[in-house]
C-alpha cells in the first residue's frame, strides 16, 4: 500500500506544537498586557470642557483638595465643584479668560459645566470616599500625584486587586489625618530605616489605633 | 463435583477437561466468526452508502439539539431569570440535569476502566460505544454549571487563573473540587477513549478507498502501523489511562455528592451520599448504555453476534446490583432521618419528601429504582430486549426524579416554613433539557456513522483463535462444552 502521507508530516505534530506553544504564549501575554485595567484605564485623560490645571491650583497654589472637593470627609461620593466655588475666585481672577467662557455660562444660566467623568466606579461595587479618608487613607493612594496634573488623567488601574491589596495591607496606606491631602507625604524614616519600612511602621501603628479591619473575605463589603 | 473435574485422556491424546455445562462461559463473539468477518462488519458501519432511516433519525435530533444553544444564547442574553428558579430554590432543572448527564456518564468508565483492569471480556464489544455515550453526556452536563452561573463570560472564574480582581478560588468549596473532578473526568475520558481507537481508525484509513476518508482517518490515527512496538506501548498506555480512570468512577460523584453532603441542609447534609450517588450513578448509566445499544443492535443487526444476549444479561445484572444498593440507600436514609438521627428537621426532610408537594416525584423515583431493577432477578426477563429496554427508560427517568427529590425537595422546604418556596420549571428549562437529549443522540448518531462504534480489534483478542492455545483441529468447535488442552 503506497503511503498516504510524505515522510515530512512526521515532524507536523513538532511544528504544530511549536506554533501552538507560540500562538498560546503570544495570546496569553497579549491578553495579561492589553486586556486589563492596567492598560485598559491608566492614562485616560479626556479633554474637559475647561482646561483645568491642577497642577496651577493644588500644586502651585496649594489649594487643599477638600477647597473645592468638600464633602470628601462626609459623603461617600466626593464632589464635583459647583460654578459657584469656581467663581468665588474667578469672578476677580482671569475673569476674562476665554478659556474661562463654559464657567462663565454655567454661572450665567445654572446650567453645570459638563465635566467628563474620569475615575468611574461601577454600580455593582460600592465606594465611600469619607470611610476612607477619615482613616488615614491619602487622595494620592487612588488618584496619583494629581497637584503634578495639568489636566487629571487615570493613574492606577482601579481594578479590583488594585482594592483589594490595599485591604489586605492597610498599613502600606495609612497615614496621619493631617497628611491626607498632602500628596506629596511620605513617612519619616527613623534612624537608617527605609522609607518604606517607615511607612509600614506608622501605618501598622495607625491600623492598630483606627481599629482599621477593611473587608477582606467578604464580598458583600463591597458588593453589596 | 469430582467425576466433573476428573481429568479423561481421549483416544488421540487429548487432555480433555470436563466442565458441568451450568459453568461452560458463553462465547463473547457468536457463530465462531472469525477474525475477517469482525473487520468487515465493524468497517461496513462507516463505510457504505448512510443509510435512510440515519437520515431521518438525524433530521429528527439534530433540530432538537439546536434547541440547546438557542436557548442557552436567551437565557445568556436576557439573563438566568428565564429559568425558573429563585430564592428559595437556587438549584432546580439545571443541576438535576448537570447531576443525571455527570451520573450517566460513569457507566462508560466503569465498562471501559474497572471492567478492563478486573479482566471482564464481555466488555470489548461494547466498551467504544459506552465511552462516546460518556463524552457526550458529560458535555451535556458541563453547560449546566456554565450557564448557572449566570454570566457564562464570567465562568472561567471556576479555574484558578491569576486575573486582576485578586480573587483566588475557595479550596474549601465542593463546588470548586466539582470544577476539578468533571474537567479531570472529561479529558481522561477523552484521551482514554481517544487511545483505544488508535488501531480501528488505522484499520478504516488502510480500508479507506477515497483521499479524503484516507486523509481523515490517517490522521487521527496518528501514523499507527501496528507494529510489536506499537501494540507494546498501546497496551501500557491503555493499562496506565485504565489505572487513571477507575478513580474517577468512585470520585467524580463522590464529589457531586459533596456539593450537598458538606451543606448542612436537612436532607443533604449525609454522610451516605458518596456511595449512594456512585451506585446511583453506574445503575443509571447502564440504563442509558442499554437504551443507545439496543436500538444499535436493531438497526445494525450484524453486530447481534459480537453485542449478544448475554452481553445485555451481563449489564442487567449490573443494573439489578447498583438499582439493590441504591434501593439499600433510599431505605437507610429514610431509617436514619426518621428513627435513628432523632433529628426533628431530618425527620421532617424526610417526612416532606414522601408526603410534601412533590411526593409524587419521590414515589416515581422509589417505583422506577427500586421496584423495576427487581425484574432482572430472573434470567429470561434479563435476555428479553424489549423488557430490558422498557426497564431502562424506568431507571433512566427514575434517576433523574432521584435528582430532583435531592434537590427539589430539600430546597423546597428547609428549617423556616417562612423561606418555604415552591418551583415550576420555565419553558426555557424544559426545552434546554430537551435539546440536551437532541445534542446526546445527534452526537451518538455522528459517532456511530464516522467511528467504529465496536472495538473490533479488541473483540478479535477474545476469539478462541486469539487464544495462544487454540487448537483449530480442536474438539472446541465441534463440543463447544469442553475446554480442550493439547496433552504435549
Amino acid at each position: 500500500m503506497p503511503q498516504i502521507f510524505p515522510r515530512s508530516s512526521n515532524f507536523v505534530p513538532l511544528q504544530i506544537a511549536i506554533v501552538l506553544g507560540v500562538l498560546t504564549a503570544g495570546a496569553l501575554g497579549a491578553f495579561w498586557y492589553y486586556w486589563t485595567p492596567k492598560y485598559t484605564r491608566v492614562g485616560y485623560q479626556p479633554a474637559q470642557p475647561i482646561p483645568f490645571s491642577h497642577k496651577v491650583h493644588a500644586g502651585q497654589l496649594g489649594l487643599d483638595c477638600r477647597y473645592c472637593h468638600s464633602f470628601v470627609e462626609t459623603a461617600a461620593h466626593s464632589n464635583i465643584p459647583t460654578a459657584q466655588v469656581c467663581m468665588s475666585c474667578h469672578s476677580q481672577v482671569q475673569k476674562d479668560n476665554p478659556k474661562l467662557e463654559p464657567l462663565r455660562k454655567a454661572w450665567a444660566t445654572g446650567e453645570p459645566v459638563q465635566w467628563v467623568q474620569v475615575h468611574k466606579t461601577p454600580d455593582h461595587a460600592y465606594f465611600n470616599h469619607s470611610v476612607h479618608v477619615n482613616r488615614g487613607v491619602s487622595c494620592v493612594s487612588c488618584h496619583g500625584r494629581v497637584d503634578q496634573m495639568d489636566v487629571v488623567y487615570h493613574a492606577e488601574s482601579h481594578a479590583m486587586k488594585f482594592c483589594l491589596d490595599c485591604h489586605r495591607a492597610p498599613e502600606s496606606g495609612l497615614r496621619p489625618l493631617d497628611k491626607v491631602t498632602d500628596l506629596g507625604w511620605t513617612a519619616t524614616p527613623k534612624g537608617k530605616e527605609s522609607a518604606q519600612q517607615a511607612q509600614l511602621d506608622l501605618g501598622n501603628e495607625l491600623k492598630k489605633r483606627r481599629d482599621v479591619n477593611p473587608p477582606v473575605n467578604n464580598c458583600a463589603g463591597c458588593h453589596r | 463435583m469430582a467425576d466433573h473435574a476428573a481429568k479423561l485422556v481421549s483416544e488421540d491424546g487429548v487432555v480433555v477437561l470436563h466442565c458441568p455445562p451450568e459453568l461452560v462461559r458463553e462465547k463473547l463473539v457468536n457463530h465462531d466468526r472469525s477474525l475477517n468477518w469482525i473487520t468487515e462488519k465493524v468497517s461496513v458501519i462507516c463505510e457504505e452508502k448512510t443509510r435512510p432511516w440515519w437520515w431521518i433519525a438525524f433530521f429528527i435530533f439534530s433540530p432538537i439539539a439546536l434547541l440547546v444553544p438557542l436557548l442557552l444564547g436567551y437565557q445568556v442574553s436576557n439573563g438566568v431569570g428565564v429559568w425558573g428558579e429563585n430564592q428559595p430554590f437556587g438549584w432546580a432543572w439545571d443541576i438535576t440535569n448537570f447531576v443525571f448527564w455527570i451520573g450517566i456518564g460513569h457507566a462508560g468508565t466503569l465498562i471501559s476502566a474497572i471492567l478492563f483492569l478486573t479482566r471482564q471480556k464481555w466488555r470489548t464489544s461494547i466498551n467504544r460505544a459506552s465511552e462516546a455515550m460518556t463524552l457526550f453526556a458529560v458535555m451535556c452536563a458541563g453547560l449546566y454549571p456554565g450557564f448557572h452561573v449566570g454570566r457564562v463570560w464570567k465562568a472561567w472564574y471556576l479555574f484558578p487563573i491569576p486575573n486582576w480582581n485578586g480573587l483566588w478560588q475557595n479550596y474549601r468549596s465542593p463546588l470548586l473540587w466539582d470544577v476539578f473532578a468533571v474537567s479531570t473526568y472529561f479529558t481522561v475520558s477523552v484521551l482514554f477513549w481517544y487511545v483505544g481507537l488508535i488501531p480501528d481508525l488505522a484499520m478504516l484509513r488502510d480500508r479507506a478507498k477515497s483521499k479524503l476518508k484516507q486523509w481523515g482517518y490517517g490522521l487521527a490515527a496518528l501514523g499507527w502501523r501496528g507494529g510489536n512496538r506499537h501494540w507494546q506501548h498501546y497496551e501500557m498506555a491503555y493499562l496506565i489511562l485504565a489505572g487513571l480512570s477507575t478513580p474517577l468512577v468512585l470520585s467524580v460523584h463522590s464529589i457531586v455528592s459533596f456539593d450537598f453532603a458538606t451543606s448542612i441542609v436537612p436532607g443533604w447534609h449525609t454522610t451516605i451520599f458518596p456511595p449512594y450517588f456512585v451506585a446511583g450513578a453506574v445503575f443509571g448509566g447502564f440504563a442509558m448504555v442499554l437504551t443507545l445499544m439496543l436500538p444499535a443492535r436493531l438497526l445494525y443487526p450484524q453486530l447481534d453476534d459480537m453485542m449478544t444476549r448475554n452481553h445485555v444479561d451481563k449489564m442487567a445484572k449490573i443494573i439489578l446490583l447498583t438499582g439493590s444498593i441504591v434501593g439499600y440507600a433510599y431505605l437507610m436514609e429514610l431509617f436514619i432521618a426518621m428513627v435513628y438521627s432523632g433529628h426533628f428537621y431530618e425527620y421532617n426532610a424526610f417526612y416532606n419528601r414522601a408526603t410534601g408537594w412533590y411526593a409524587w416525584h419521590y414515589f416515581a423515583m422509589m417505583f422506577c429504582n427500586v421496584i423495576t431493577p427487581q425484574i432482572f432477578w430472573f434470567k429470561a426477563m434479563r435476555r428479553n430486549y424489549i423488557v430490558v429496554f422498557i426497564a431502562c427508560q424506568f431507571v433512566n427517568a427514575g434517576m433523574w426524579y432521584e435528582r430532583f427529590v435531592i434537590i427539589g425537595t430539600t430546597l423546597a422546604q428547609d428549617f423556616l416554613p417562612s423561606s418555604w418556596g415552591h418551583y415550576t420549571p420555565s419553558w426555557v428549562e424544559v426545552l434546554t433539557f430537551v435539546g440536551t437529549f437532541g445534542f446526546f443522540i445527534t452526537a451518538f448518531l455522528l459517532f456511530m456513522r464516522f467511528l467504529p462504534m465496536v472495538c473490533a480489534f479488541e473483540v478479535k483478542a477474545v476469539t478462541p483463535q486469539a487464544d495462544p492455545h487454540h487448537d483449530p483441529k480442536g474438539h472446541d468447535h465441534e463440543q463447544p462444552k469442553e475446554a480442550a488442552l493439547s496433552a504435549h
